[in-house]
């Protein structure tokens, strides 16, 4: 079977500009050679520190952001080659979920219009048809038909979410990128967003890309997980695997670092060491090598490239 | 063993347009020499409320601490003059905060600023006092400090700027420190050395500590004991352990069963493949409900519920409740 969305060597860099005359002094690698596959009816977590690259992923994945390289394929078509018009259509397969349910949606605007929004831009049926729609839609994310006439201001963090995957659903999207989508909700409301999106895969068979720096997360709702460090892919395994026997040193790291809430447990305490460089000036080598506890001379040197240690286990570590 | 930071009876409201709203109300703690203690609960708990009002750092009006006592060593903070106060911030109980660029001064050196207030409160001389800025920059284990003293806030991490924030809070040597959400911008890497710090200084110190956060890792990592907070009230408070082995409020359950796991996959945890949910939301300050202000979410909730609010008391040794079911 072939994925769904297939990314190869997906690149994003940025310029960074200097002077008078802003003339181009060095480029950030924000996204430096990221390849990943998510099947249908699958969620690929993408899990990271801040500035690791995560976000810039997703959009240019979807082409919200153009990527500087690379390729994404859509049931095998490559999307980064078409056109504007070319990709309208296929624009309908993919959708986004932010993580700030509050500058995410338009104030102005009631929310039965922005759910409805995405229908009129693609001039699918006519009004009443596009407002029964927005209703069924309403439904299947928990909302009342009745609120549609609200404004955002009038909703609750977590009804907020609730229209933002409203929004998403509307064109029958088969994968959807969401970003951080719990991060900014209370703890008794991120259950709910989560076993939201978690039904509405089982029912419609979506595929999520679930980017998270939120570990406990990832491991509830992901099948497969990849881990991003600077820009580039770590480590990636199935679910189980990479929970239970994490390769690189930095996923082993992020994983200590992950505060139980069970007092019973007795952390060990060997925390990694040092702040996340600046992905202006990643460090030389393995870019994870001056936090690592095992680094060698060739770490320094030499970059340690992804491959598959195990079936569906690849790992970027000259030492594993 | 004795209290340091004795709370008792704190309540705080805030005169708005759209009425009276009680952010605090009636909660009472006490907090050891070299303990931590944990408060937790969602957004608008009014757990930020009751720090901010321990510190007198709220703005009156339209807020009034309307009764209640905080008193650190004896002295109650909500009965002394303003010019006592800002002599005991820093001195005698200090605050860190979620972004530290709310507590340091973008415009001086991180150096000067931890200078100033040892000047400021100990009456040192310039030298001594940034010769102390320095060995408190690496105190809390910042690379280079004699460097990093002479830098402004935004030259360094966030990281590097809570470890300086610590060095600021602790120069005086408080015997109590506020930490209100100290961890929960940062990335968790970075959050395990900054909680890992603050255990190590307080530990020295024999600082008090009252950390507020809504994460329960960080609390059943840090605290010793835990106050939980609903709605500006104290819901349940025990021992660390036995509030997560036996939680007494159907909040604290919901809560604990609603939370996703590190390690289920290892097995540390387990947990089922359906997040339990707490239905329907935290309800509006100046909209709660007469009884229980968790009734409306509550699936054990009855009539009872609804009309009386519970008192807060004794479930079992050293553990306490509001709830009219537990």
């Amino acid at each position: 079977m072939s994925p769904l969305i297939e990314v190869s060597d997906l690149r994003k860099y940025y310029p960074i500009r200097k002077g008078v005359l802003r003339r181009q002094v060095a480029q950030v690698h924000a996204v430096d050679g990221v390849s990943f596959a998510v099947n249908e009816a699958e969620t690929l977590g993408l899990v990271g520190e801040s500035g690791c690259g995560k976000s810039t992923v997703g959009r240019a994945v979807l082409r919200l952001i153009e990527p500087t390289a690379g390729a994404v394929k859509l049931r095998g078509r490559d999307i980064t080659q078409l056109g504007k018009s070319d990709l309208r259509p296929l624009r309908r397969e993919m959708q986004i979920v932010f993580q700030d349910p509050f500058s995410s949606l338009n104030p102005r605007i009631r929310v039965g219009d922005i759910v409805g929004e995405p229908l009129k831009v693609h001039g699918i049926g006519d009004r009443r048809q596009r407002e029964e729609k927005v209703a069924q839609l309403f439904a299947r994310v928990g909302l009342r038909a009745a609120q549609m006439r609200n404004y955002p201001h009038q909703f609750s963090g977590g009804q907020r979410q609730r229209v933002s995957i409203a929004r998403a659903l509307a064109l029958d999207p088969s994968f959807i990128v969401a970003d951080e989508p719990v991060s900014a909700l209370d703890v008794s409301i991120q259950a709910q967003v989560i076993n939201l999106l978690m039904d509405l895969q089982r029912e419609s068979r979506l595929s999520y890309l679930f980017i998270s720096h939120n570990l406990a997360v990832v491991e509830h709702i992901a099948h497969r997980v990849a881990v991003m460090y600077l820009g580039r892919i770590v480590e990636y395994a199935d679910k189980a695997t990479l929970f239970t026997r994490p390769l690189h040193p930095y996923t082993e790291a992020l994983l200590a670092a992950v505060p139980m809430p069970d007092p019973t447990l007795k952390r060990q305490k060997r925390h990694v060491s040092g702040d996340v460089p600046s992905p202006i000036s990643p460090p030389s080598g393995c870019h994870f090598h001056p936090r690592c506890p095992y680094a060698e001379a060739r770490c320094r040197v030499e970059s340690p490239v992804l491959r598959e240690v195990a079936t569906g286990h690849q790992v970027a570590c000259h030492l594993r | 063993m004795s209290s340091v930071l004795e709370v008792t009876d704190l309540t705080t409201v805030f005169h708005t347009r759209r009425g009276l709203v009680r952010a605090v109300q009636g909660v009472s703690f006490t907090v050891n020499r070299g303990e931590t203690l944990a408060i937790v609960g969602e957004s608008g708990c009014g757990k930020t409320i009751t720090a901010l009002s321990l510190m007198r750092l709220l703005p009156i009006p339209p807020a009034e601490i309307v009764a209640g006592s905080v008193k650190v060593a004896g002295t109650d903070l909500l009965r002394v003059d303003d010019a006592t106060m800002r002599r005991m911030r820093g001195s005698e109980i200090a605050m860190i905060f979620q972004e530290p660029m709310t507590a340091l001064n973008p415009l001086i050196t991180v150096g000067r600023q931890i200078a100033e207030m040892v000047m400021l409160h100990e009456g040192m001389g310039r030298a001594a006092a940034r010769r102390k800025a320095v060995d408190m920059l690496r105190h809390v284990k910042i690379p280079e400090p004699e460097r990093r003293a002479r830098e402004y806030p935004h030259q360094m991490s966030g990281g590097m700027r809570q470890r300086a924030m610590i060095a600021m809070a602790l120069a005086c040597r408080p015997k109590v420190l506020v930490a209100d959400e100290p961890t929960t911008a940062l990335d968790v890497t970075i959050q395990a050395q900054i909680l890992d710090l603050i255990g190590d200084l307080q530990r020295e110190l024999g600082t008090a500590v009252v950390l507020i956060t809504h994460d329960l890792g960080v609390v059943a990592e840090v605290a010793q004991r835990v106050v939980v907070m609903y709605a500006g009230r104290k819901v349940e408070e025990a021992p660390v352990a036995a509030l997560f082995a036996d939680p007494k409020h159907p909040y604290m359950r919901g809560l604990l069963a609603s939370i996703p796991r590190v390690g289920t996959a290892r097995g540390l945890a387990s947990m089922d493949d359906r997040l339990q949910e707490i239905p329907g939301i935290v309800p509006p300050l100046n909209e709660l409900p007469p009884g229980c202000a968790f009734a409306p979410r509550c699936k054990m909730a009855d009539a009872r519920c609804r009309a009386e609010a519970p008192p807060f008391e004794m479930k079992a040794a050293d553990h306490a409740a509001a709830c009219w079911k537990s």
